[in-house]
């Protein structure tokens, strides 16, 4: 039995990661219908900005409550800064394109962004600073629940809770989700789509940047090629879910992180991510637009 | 194949599309040129960049004193990412550019794809890196030598030691799915069913590069091992140790070649205490290697990276058999690199007829206090 | 257009990159050493270089909306290329021209060359195949590679327990890899548009894993080595022939690729296709079997990922797993995608550029990759519709006057 429950909190610990990048995707996806490969890489510029803002913080001795602040408060600044860019740059030109055209750019971009990072840092891994420290009530639970498993299962709780917030009662909230619906009707009722999208992609990037924060925090390393793995894993999630919904984004990347602990637990990790992908081909072929996506019907 | 009238017909077809094709090969100008190869770009290039620094340091140094003979020794550098299919175009590349030694390719793969065009170009190879048994002990290379022991003399010195020595006979052996990895933890089993000594628990292979591996680590856990043996890289191994800290886990860990390197150290901090893994022999008395590291330092304002010092090796090992040979023929260094022991950062090397280096066996190390040191 | 407007925009903009890059540009820590480089000269180069890609950008943008506008001329006869396509003179010279170039590409410059140009026409080959589910059908397909390896897999194999040849496995991969386009197709063509983009991603890693997870098999990550190079007649070639040969091999392929790829295009099965990738239901109410179509498509393109799996894997006489990963079907999408969908000439354009360039690239070293990435998202920001989109066949109704 704890066997199980370790490998429940291991999985809960991954699904929250994974929602909390794939939020960015569903919520993009829901707007413009694009799959921004890109994201992946906002979360490692996260994660990056927090790590090299954290270290020289802590050179300069800073206590640490201050470091995981600032540092915290700097990675979601500038993950939003790169999201808003990249949407400028790489995909408001291409919003009249043919469909395929704006994922073949977000592609190129994630190649850009890699490279990018590598040169003007490091190939090499680097140790992340440790920010969140051991409670000393977690102690006789560490071994199933370490400090870093609650920071990271609060603050995810935390965001959504604040997210949901902002998507339900919000002015801005409200105009995603009109957008979302209809972008032509929205433009009609005085809604600037340009400034929605734009919106979006900050919030999206956002969240991936905590994300970043909270998994280099937990594995203590980083390097500019994490982005790429995480990426996919939060996009199948998003789309496990139904691609567009978010609590089906949150969902799906719950379901996605069980699985995956569950059957390194009692299978094999060897086939850890074959489970999780057909999983979702399972679960598409009952649900053919995800478990809580929302199937459109075609009009004639 | 039976010469019929046909086959001979085609044979002459042959001769005449060669006779056609006979591309003009580089000639050797006034300069010894050098072909570097490896990972410079994409998710691998940790592994590949510090072997370009090592072979910068040596050949700069060799420029200053007045060259090689008279001769002035070019580098020519190329990208293979580690892919096999493009490590063939690398070559080409680098056979056309007129490389007169390689040192490289990094991954075992990439290695092996390229092989035959060198080979058939005759053109010596020397790996820092690439691991894989094939390469030496098929004998399908005549021209490759490495600076690095093959993985069928590593999976048995890590499970003699934590047999043997550690005493230890629940085991655990995880991999990470890899060309260098996989073929040393298969190995390592192997041994372990030979040995007649000891158990595997649990054989596992991990996904490099995934979030989190606290799943694995309770696995690891729950199996009951004693020891986790590791075939794999840093990275893998430094968030391995990093979960099984914080899940209160002290089982120990024994790990390869790919972990012995001081990142794995710098990423894994506190958590590095206490693991062992196996790396060529200790060079940290060498003053060769030392000043390698120094150069390193004061040109590139950082610590070497992976393989640093067996590049180094491979470096000065071929520009010393250019020199004493005179030729940049493949029968000529040979020989030299056969019969002559050259120091190097790696210690006094030179290599046996299949190509492995004689002289770098294995020690075993602990991290203690933040360095990795002899285990006695 | 130098107004003081557009200095203030270029100011702030530079600005606005300077602050983006800040972090990750101008501080670089040691967290061991717990040093901190301050690389301010970096802001500098920023600011400066921002500001002139933004004049250069704006000074592009500028030309396109005071060009004057043969729109509607150019629209009927579309690109240079369709131009020159259409008159049958013209045509002529452009194919023999491209088919002398052909032939004495491998006796004018080196066998790197050739190996490049051996790589970018397998490219070729695969662009066309994938051009057939994505560009023609309109399925999205992230795993095209998954095909690709099953071809790779099956000459392998085959070659190694059972020595059999190039030839003999050349159709055995083609059909495998289509037999398990077919078994994909089945269960999951009936999902729509991302749904099936993600599900074939999945199917590819699938492919990849087991290849790598299943030892005895495959031979796991270590690969299988010593794969035998296409046989001329049953002579073996040395290696620099064998380079020529399997370039003149890929020559030929790509010919008949782009045949039969052509008159599928015309073909009642071509039509189908396209009528399928613009109104699913439309296709339905006319009689079109639905699902038997996609499968075809899904199988064809299946087929020549196959085909060139087997040409791979006796290329390089070496495969592995990680030669199949997602972002070999990345590229080969966007090949597709970036020559013009559904345009043969655009995708073959597609495959040249893109294999090619990251080639010449490696004159910029490091930067390469940084470099193609870039250039990837300015074609698509510049040519949205792909450097030479397709045309549609348009028929125009000429009255003829009755004479009297």
């Amino acid at each position: 039995m704890d066997y199980f429950i370790e490998l429940f909190f291991s999985g809960l610990t991954r699904g929250s990661i994974y929602a909390l990048i794939a939020l960015g995707y569903t919520m993009v996806y829901g707007i413009i219908g694009l799959i921004n490969f890109a994201h992946g890489e906002i979360y490692m510029i996260g994660a990056f900005t927090s790590f090299i803002v954290a270290t020289v913080l802590s050179i300069y001795g800073f206590p640490l409550l201050a470091i995981v602040i600032i540092a915290g408060i700097a990675a979601v600044v500038w993950s939003s800064s790169y999201g808003f860019t990249i949407e400028k740059i790489a995909y408001k030109p291409l919003r009249h394109a043919p469909r395929l055209s704006p994922l073949i750019s977000a592609i190129g971009m994630s190649i850009f962004l890699q490279n990018y990072v590598l040169l003007a840092q490091t190939s090499d891994f680097l140790p992340f600073p440790t920010l969140i420290p051991d409670f000393p009530f977690m102690e006789p639970i560490a071994h199933i629940v370490g400090s870093t498993d609650l920071m990271i299962l609060v603050t995810t709780v935390v965001v959504m809770i604040a997210l949901t917030f902002v998507i339900k009662f919000t002015k801005i909230g409200k105009a995603m989700r009109a957008t979302a619906q209809d972008r032509t009707m929205a433009t009609l009722v005085g809604i600037n789509v340009n400034n929605v999208i734009s919106a979006t992609f900050i919030v999206g990037s956002a969240l991936a940047a905590v994300g970043g924060l909270l998994i280099a925090s937990h594995i203590g390393q980083i390097n500019f090629y994490i982005g790429f793995l995480a990426g996919i894993k939060a996009f199948t999630a998003a789309v496990l879910g139904g691609i567009g919904s978010i609590p089906g984004a949150v969902l799906g990347s719950l379901i996605l992180g069980l699985t995956e602990s569950f059957a390194t637990g009692y299978v094999s990790s060897d086939y850890e991510d074959v489970f999780a992908f057909m999983l979702l081909v399972l679960i598409l072929i009952f649900k053919p637009s995800g478990l809580l996506g929302k199937a459109t019907n075609q009009k004639v | 194949m039976k010469l019929t009238l046909s086959g001979k017909f085609l044979s002459t077809a042959a001769c005449v599309l060669m006779a056609l094709s006979a591309p003009a090969m580089g000639v050797a100008g006034d300069t010894i040129k050098f072909g570097v190869a490896g990972p410079h770009s994409g998710d691998l290039a940790s592994y590949g960049l510090p072997t370009v620094n090592a072979a910068k340091l040596v050949i700069d140094k060799v420029n200053a004193n007045g060259g090689i003979n008279g001769k002035k020794v070019e580098m020519l550098i190329e990208d293979d990412v580690c892919k096999p299919e493009i490590s063939t175009n690398t070559a080409t590349k680098l056979v056309s550019d007129g490389a007169e030694v390689v040192l490289g390719h990094i991954c075992s793969g990439a290695t092996i794809a390229a092989m035959p065009i060198y080979k058939n170009a005759g053109i010596l190879v020397v790996s820092p890196s690439a691991t894989s048994d094939e390469l030496t002990l098929s004998g399908n290379y005549p021209n490759f030598f490495r600076t690095i022991a093959p993985n069928a003399a590593q999976s048995p010195a890590m499970i003699d030691f934590a047999v043997d020595k550690l005493g230890l006979t629940k085991i655990a052996i995880i991999h990470d799915k890899g060309d260098y990895g996989k073929p040393l933890a298969e190995g390592a089993k192997k041994h372990v069913e030979q040995k007649g000594k000891g158990e595997v628990v649990l054989f596992e292979g991990i996904t490099p590069g995934a979030m989190d591996y606290s799943a694995i680590v309770q696995k690891i856990k729950q199996s009951g091992a004693q020891v986790v043996v590791f075939g794999g890289y840093h990275p893998e191994a430094s968030k391995i140790v990093t979960i099984m800290k914080k899940k209160r886990l002290d089982t120990a860990f024994v790990s390869d070649d790919g972990v012995k390197d001081d990142t794995f150290i710098k990423v894994a901090g506190e958590s590095a205490e206490g693991v062992y893994a196996a790396g060529p022999q200790d060079n940290s008395a060498n003053p060769l290697a030392a000043e390698a590291k120094e150069a390193h330092k004061k040109a590139f304002g950082s610590d070497p990276g992976a393989f640093f010092e067996g590049a180094y090796a491979a470096t000065v090992a071929m520009l010393n058999a250019i020199d004493k040979a005179d030729s940049t023929k493949l029968e000529d260094l040979k020989k030299v690199l056969q019969s002559e022991k050259v120091d190097t950062p790696v210690g006094k090397i030179n290599f046996n007829e299949k190509g492995d280096a004689i002289g770098v066996g294995f020690s075993m190390y602990v991290v203690e206090k933040g360095k990795y040191v002899v285990v006695k | 257009m130098f107004s003081l407007k557009e200095l203030k925009k270029g100011l702030l903009t530079s600005l606005w990159f300077v602050f983006l890059t800040f972090p990750i540009v101008v501080i670089k820590v040691d967290p061991i050493a717990r040093t901190v480089v301050w690389r301010w000269e970096n802001v500098a180069y920023m600011a400066i270089g921002t500001f002139l890609v933004y004049f250069l950008v704006r000074f592009i943008q500028y030309r396109r909306e005071n060009r004057p506008k043969p729109a509607a001329a150019r629209e009927k006869t579309g690109s240079i290329v369709h131009r020159i396509l259409q008159n049958p003179t013209q045509r002529v010279f452009l194919v023999a021209v491209v088919a002398t170039i052909a032939v004495f590409f491998p006796h004018v410059l080196s066998s790197y060359q050739t190996n490049v140009m051996t790589t970018a026409l397998m490219y070729v080959v695969l662009g066309l195949g994938l051009n057939i589910v994505v560009g023609m059908a309109g399925l999205l397909d992230l795993g095209f590679v998954a095909f690709y390896a099953v071809g790779a897999y099956t000459y392998s194999l085959l070659n190694l327990h059972y020595g059999l040849g190039f030839w003999t496995i050349l159709p055995v991969g083609g059909l495998m890899a289509a037999f398990f386009g077919v078994m994909l197709g089945f269960p999951v063509l009936r999902l729509r548009g991302d749904y099936l983009a993600i599900v074939t991603l999945g199917f590819g890693e699938i492919i990849r894993l087991i290849l790598e997870n299943w030892g005895e098999f495959s031979k796991g990550p270590s690969g299988i080595s010593n794969i035998s190079r296409p046989s001329f007649f049953g002579i073996e070639l040395g290696l620099e022939q064998s380079i020529i040969y399997t370039y003149y091999l890929m020559v030929i392929f790509v010919v008949i690729t782009i045949f039969i790829v052509n008159r599928l295009q015309d073909s009642r099965l071509g039509r189908a296709w396209i009528a399928l990738r613009e109104d699913e239901i439309a296709c339905q109410a006319m009689g079109i079997d639905k699902r038997k179509t996609k499968l075809v498509a899904f199988s064809l393109g299946a087929f020549w990922a196959g085909i060139m799996g087997v040409m791979f894997a006796a290329k390089t006489t070496f495969v592995n797993p990680s030669s199949f990963t997602f972002l070999e079907s990345a590229i080969i999408l966007a090949i597709v995608v970036l020559g013009g969908m559904g345009s043969i000439i655009g995708v073959i354009f597609g495959a040249l550029i893109l294999i090619l360039m990251p080639e010449y690239l490696r004159a910029l070293s490091e930067y390469r990759m940084l470099a193609f990435g870039g250039i990837l998202v300015c074609m698509m920001v510049f040519r949205p519709q792909g450097l030479i989109s397709n045309i549609r066949r348009t028929y125009t109704f000429e009255k003829k006057l009755p004479k009297n």
